[in-house]
């Protein structure tokens, strides 16, 4: 599999590792995937008051472009409102990193990630 | 570019320079470059010669006559011509064949094919450890059974299957008995005579020999008719029609040869890497040998690293030359039908890796891989959201995951 350059620098440097404190009600937490089908990711926001995020961190169990597609989100929407988060579109990650076809699901699982997340962080915050 | 260390020799593996030299003997004008089969003119004879050579090489790996090797392209075909050939022959006998599951594609594939035209197969499901036992082969075997087709080595967990106590179930039924040896010739001793074998898969690649060359091992006595499957100008006694390649045929027999002199000290030795390569990585947690400890060629060791996904450890190993039990690096995204079929979990399928020492692998190399896999295993737990829960306890098969 020959990947592009964003995805192994993403993949050799992941950005945003970690876990915040899930019981915060400013943390809103996505897990999607399944072992079973090679991937999981985690993703987690903190946001303020407003709805802006102001940290992301994520841990990703699956394949290099699973791994660049959640280490790239992280980056993207720290600092976007949760309502911005949620429009970002698989398409937009698989192009950022130019993902081969057969690795657009990990794209699309980023995007689950991060709406499953904002989900999570609106029924803390009942909005 | 610096080459990453090989540790894929159950893939391929390269041509031992001795046997290249001698290839080249049979290429240009002033070499045996004649049709093998012209019998008019001493081109033809020295070529002929050549090859008869190489046919004795090949066939005493095995204590077989060299009357009962028949040359084909590689083991793939010689899989094909020994069931489809074997099974079409004994139609009116029946059309039941026994199989494992576990068997190469090239086993596997032609299997299926007679299906569609109509027989019936058993595929039998491996023990924990990847061994096809004797017991299950008996309890297969049918009336209208006329085709077993076990394989002595398996390719991604090296287990060696009791090839002889097989041999003898089938013989004493009177089915016939193919085996795809590939993976052993040269790895662990064979006997055609000892292990009641009636047909027998080589391919020349796995043994330092050059691709493109494997032979089939027929028997004479009792005789084991087959049906051709390519049809041409007769050659190999009507069992395989086509000029014969003699550089190729060459190579495997010098390969046969050399491998045959160096199977008890390469044992020993690639036995003594193994054993280094998994004391260097064991004492990590949550690290699994796959396949049996004890009935395997040392040579291929496939190991489960838990809650690490396979492709992005190849990925981290790119300093390794090696294969994952997960097919992620193809275009599907199923894990290894081998691993399954242990009844391996999809994770610890997905997570495994095969190593397999060759001829050329040292002792530093074995250090560097364990180094390199004991880092890259390390990274990649960090990053993984499955080492932190099962860190924290949780019973991962507990989970309730969203499939996608």
């Amino acid at each position: 599999m020959a990947y592009s350059d964003k995805v192994i620098d993403h993949y050799e440097n992941p950005r945003n590792v970690g876990k915040l404190d899930d019981t915060s009600k400013f943390v809103g937490t996505g897990m999607v995937g399944a072992p079973a089908c090679g991937d999981v990711m985690r993703l987690q926001i903190q946001v303020d008051s407003d709805g802006v995020i102001e940290d992301a961190k994520f841990k990703t169990y699956g394949c290099g472009s699973a791994i660049a597609s959640s280490s790239l989100l992280t980056e993207w929407v720290k600092g976007k409102n949760i309502n911005d988060a949620e429009q970002i579109k698989n398409t937009e990650i698989a192009q950022e990193l130019a993902l081969p076809p057969v690795k657009i699901h990990c794209s699309v699982l980023a995007e689950d990630a991060i709406k499953a997340a904002v989900r999570d962080v609106r029924g803390k915050q009942g909005i | 570019m610096t080459m990453p260390i090989y540790l894929d020799y159950a893939s391929t593996t390269p041509v031992d320079p001795v046997v290249a030299d001698k290839m080249m003997e049979c290429l240009t004008t002033s070499g045996k470059f004649g049709n093998p089969a012209s019998r008019s003119h001493v081109f033809g004879w020295e070529a002929e010669s050549a090859v008869e050579e190489a046919r004795a090489d090949v066939a005493s790996i095995m204590g077989a006559d060299p009357r009962e090797i028949v040359w084909t392209s590689g083991a793939t075909e010689a899989n094909n011509l020994a069931i489809k050939g074997c099974a079409h022959f004994n139609v009116r006998r029946g059309k039941h064949i026994v199989t494992s599951r576990i068997e190469h594609k090239a086993v596997l594939d032609t299997c299926r094919q007679l299906e569609r035209e109509g027989f019936e197969l058993t595929y039998l499901d491996p023990d924990a450890s990847g061994l096809i036992q004797p017991e299950m082969v008996s309890e297969a075997i049918r009336q209208d059974t006329t085709v077993v087709s076990i394989m002595h080595v398996n390719n991604e967990l090296g287990t060696r299957n009791d090839i002889a106590s097989i041999g003898k179930v089938c013989r004493d039924r009177k089915i016939f008995f193919h085996v795809d040896a590939a993976q052993s010739a040269g790895k662990t001793p064979i006997d055609v005579e000892e292990m009641n074998v009636d047909m027998m898969s080589f391919s020349a690649h796995k043994l330092y020999g050059p691709k493109g060359i494997g032979a089939l091992y027929v028997r004479r006595k009792p005789r084991v008719r087959i049906e051709a499957q390519i049809h041409g100008g007769g050659h190999e006694r009507g069992m395989r029609s086509g000029t014969l390649a003699t550089h190729q045929i060459v190579g495997m027999g010098e390969a046969f040869r050399l491998g045959r002199e160096m199977l008890g000290s390469e044992t020993d030795r690639i036995t003594r890497l193994r054993h280094r390569l998994w004391t260097g990585v064991a004492d990590m947690e949550e690290v699994y040998l796959n396949g049996s400890a004890q009935q395997s060629v040392p040579g291929i060791i496939n190991i489960s690293f838990a809650f690490v996904e396979g492709e992005s450890l190849i990925m981290a190993l790119r300093d390794l030359a090696v294969s994952s039990g997960s097919a992620c690096t193809s275009a599907s995204l199923e894990p290894s039908y081998v691993l399954r079929a242990l009844g391996l979990n999809d994770e610890m399928a997905h997570s495994s890796i095969r190593f397999s020492i060759g001829r050329y692998t040292t002792e530093e190399q074995i250090d560097d891989t364990i180094k390199k896999v004991r880092r890259a295993v390390g990274k990649l737990r960090e990053l993984s959201p499955l080492w932190d829960m099962f860190k924290d306890g949780i019973d991962l098969n507990q989970v309730e995951w969203s499939a996608h």
